[in-house]
């Protein structure tokens, strides 16, 4: 029993810093259907922008809250210089758009290598962060459940903004049927930068946060991005509810491999349920629903 | 879904070749077999007043982290030895070439080094998968590599010099210490690739032979950032000391969930074999103060040949370098080389091969003698203690340099060691 509560714990504390790392991209890869390859990059930079922020700032506690806004500010400006001068250009041709925003992650390394160096950075965890918490027999380190907060509060502010301001309802409806929402007067192209503004700020939020318990190296967002495109597309394309629930269930679907076997054994066994599940269910947990006829 | 720019499913499938693709680039990459059947005819220029030799390290990619660290420390070591005189009065001109963290491009560049430049030898290398890519280049083209990482063993190549620790050097000496101050169980962890199977298979081996328990057995893919399982587990184990044969980036990931599930060094020892000076910044040294590795040099080692080097070192790239074990042994094999050139009075290398045997150099880390038979370098062991500084402290040192056994055949235990490479 103990057992199961551990496993369930560690599922999801493992899912919500994998949803902190796909929340982006459910928006830009499951809204917009952009496949994003910098988007692992975006994360880096929010990694970055809490290591500098706590250079200047000194205090761990106070430059890690800090942190969090600069960070989305930086990954969405990225997003938005890199949607208006590429993306928008590539958006009829998705294989292009691919190798094109692989290049520009590839660009973004060699920037933070040169910039700071090849050697990983250190951001020291706050104290009020430091060490576990007892839960039913199992120790949670409080990183984790600072991540697990910034996860559902990321998530209830991305699903309030779309749901219920006039932006989101843009989002809503040029996702629903662009063709219709420009007749009805949207600019899309407005709406496709908002989106992509939000996207990459989300995985600049990820980054800062995920400094608490990862590596801060050039290379530090490549870890993540192959689980955040697992997530979005297990979840189903255009779904925050997918991406959650899919979220939650590989990190308990890998903890609970883990247990059992090592840690890369587990991954190929996550994988495994994932070909199967999308041979079964190829459009993800839950689609979209449209009027559309494509 | 009405999307103009819906991703295609061939999108997706190049999306996912180019995802395993970048992924598995650090972790493998077949070797480039060396196509050219007979060995071909030398052309290194030995009557100029220059002699050409090769630094082949990652200038680019995963391993540049710590590779462009390496190359610094040929450049400095070549430096120093024209600022003397240069070898058998001839200047070494190094050539540089980036071998970008991908097996193939290593051996590529290797030929190119060998045969478009003619070098004399090269200097570099730092992954296995690098050194197996590059290993019938120089062996086809009969020319030399020195290699300066602690590995796995089990290799004795001709037109190698493995001036890095193997295991009797580094892994054997850390377990020794361990069992000496009273470890009764143990747990390993480890990144998944051939140096910690195979360092986990001679631990196993060692522990079944010493009485010492192995709890668990972890591997985590290369790269992989997630240890809440594999910490609780190893916390849940009650073991007393932790073995970690990670590499890379997720030891700052496990450093930073083991401390913060409130394990420490007094509780439950780690003894890493693949943290140096380098690395420790970047964990964090409130999360790995007190833990220990095994390596030959660490930048504290107290002897005048020591200070000497880490202040030419500082000179030259910054006062707040640190120089650390693979930096040492490659500044030490532009010496060993220098000094068997100067013994086999020719730079040709069936000279150098059969005038190596013996030559020592009073490296930064003490003598290292060369071992004529197996190619590997004689050296001290020593086990250091991270403190407050981020610098490593030697608490345990071997007596005198152990000579190097690349195979095990000295130990009765590891004589049933079945080691899949």
């Amino acid at each position: 029993m103990d057992m199961l509560v551990g496993q369930l714990l560690t599922g999801l504390s493992t899912g919500s810093i994998l949803l902190l790392a796909a929340l982006g991209l459910s928006l830009t890869y499951g809204q917009m259907g952009v496949i994003n390859m910098a988007h692992g990059e975006f994360i880096m930079a929010g990694c970055y922008t809490a290591y500098v922020t706590q250079q200047v700032i000194g205090d761990a506690g106070v430059s890690l809250l800090i942190a969090l806004p600069i960070g989305f500010l930086v990954g969405g400006l990225m997003g938005f210089i890199l949607e208006a001068l590429l993306i928008r250009r590539l958006y009829h041709r998705p294989l292009d758009t691919l190798l094109v925003t692989f290049g520009v992650g590839l660009i973004l390394q060699q920037v933070a290598r040169d910039s700071f160096g090849a050697q990983a950075v250190n951001v020291s965890v706050p104290e009020f962060l430091r060490g576990g918490v007892d839960i039913l027999g199992t120790t949670l380190p409080k990183t984790r459940l600072f991540i697990m907060a910034l996860a559902i509060v990321a998530v209830t502010a991305v699903t309030l903004v779309l749901r219920f301001t006039p932006a989101g309802r843009r989002i809503r409806a040029v996702v629903g049927n662009r063709d219709l929402a420009e007749t009805a007067g949207i600019s899309t192209r407005k709406v496709d930068a908002a989106t992509f503004f939000i996207g990459s700020g989300l995985a600049g939020i990820a980054g800062v946060a995920l400094t608490l318990i990862g590596s801060t190296s050039p290379t530090t967002g490549q870890s993540y991005l192959v689980d955040a495109f697992l997530v979005v597309v297990a979840g189903g394309m255009g779904r925050i509810k997918g991406a959650v629930i899919a979220a939650v269930a590989l990190g308990t679907l890998q903890a609970v491999f883990e247990t059992n076997s090592t840690a890369s054994l587990a991954k190929v066994g996550v994988f495994i349920v994932i070909v199967v599940f999308l041979q079964l269910r190829p459009q993800g947990l839950f689609t979209l629903r449209t009027r559309s006829l494509a | 879904m009405q999307n103009r720019f819906k991703p295609t499913s061939r999108a997706l499938a190049a999306s996912a070749a180019i995802l395993i693709a970048a992924g598995s680039a650090a972790a493998c990459g077949g070797a480039r077999a060396g196509d050219e059947t007979a060995a071909a005819e030398s052309c290194v220029d030995t009557s100029g007043d220059t002699i050409k030799v090769g630094a082949l390290n990652s200038l680019s990619g995963t391993m540049a982290i710590s590779e462009t660290t390496v190359n610094d420390a040929i450049h400095l070591a070549v430096d120093e030895i024209n600022a003397a005189g240069g070898v058998m009065d001839k200047q070494i001109e190094l050539v540089d070439e980036d071998g970008a963290s991908e097996p193939t491009v290593f051996a590529e560049k290797a030929e190119k080094l060998i045969r478009e430049d003619c070098v004399a030898s090269v200097f570099g290398g730092w992954t296995s998968a690098s050194r197996k890519a590059m290993l019938p280049v120089f062996e086809d083209n009969d020319s030399l590599l020195y290699y300066p990482v602690q590995y796995e063993g089990l290799e004795a190549s001709e037109n190698i010099f493995y001036t890095g620790a193997t295991t009797n050097q580094q892994i054997i000496p850390a377990l020794d210490y361990l069992a000496e101050t009273g470890v009764k169980s143990i747990y390993l962890v480890g990144s998944d690739y051939v140096f910690p199977r195979t360092a986990n298979a001679i631990i196993n081996a060692y522990a079944a032979a010493h009485d010492i328990e192995v709890l668990g057995e972890d591997y985590v893919q290369l790269g992989g950032v997630d240890f809440s399982t594999i910490v609780q587990q190893v916390n849940a184990s009650g073991a007393d000391a932790v073995f970690n044969t990670l590499n890379g980036d997720s030891n700052v990931a496990f450093f930073r969930e083991y401390s913060n599930v409130g394990l420490t060094a007094e509780e439950m020892p780690v003894m890493s074999v693949s943290i140096a000076e380098e690395e420790v910044g970047g964990i964090g040294v409130e999360n790995i103060e007190g833990q220990l590795a095994a390596w030959n040099y660490y930048q504290t080692v107290e002897s005048d040949v020591n200070s000497t080097f880490v202040e030419a070192f500082k000179a030259a790239y910054g006062a707040d370098r640190v120089t650390s074990d693979p930096m040492e042994a490659a500044y030490n094999s532009v010496y060993l080389w220098a000094a068997t050139v100067e013994k086999a009075e020719s730079f040709a290398v069936a000279d150098i091969q059969a005038n190596a045997d013996g030559v020592s150099f009073e490296s930064p880390e003490g003598t290292v003698v060369i071992d004529g038979d197996n190619h590997h370098v004689a050296k001290t062991a020593r086990i250091g203690e991270i403190q407050s500084d981020g610098l490593l402290y030697t608490v345990w040192e071997s007596e005198g340099p152990i000579e190097p056994d690349p195979f095990l055949e000295g130990y009765d235990w590891a004589a049933d060691l079945t080691v899949t490479e």
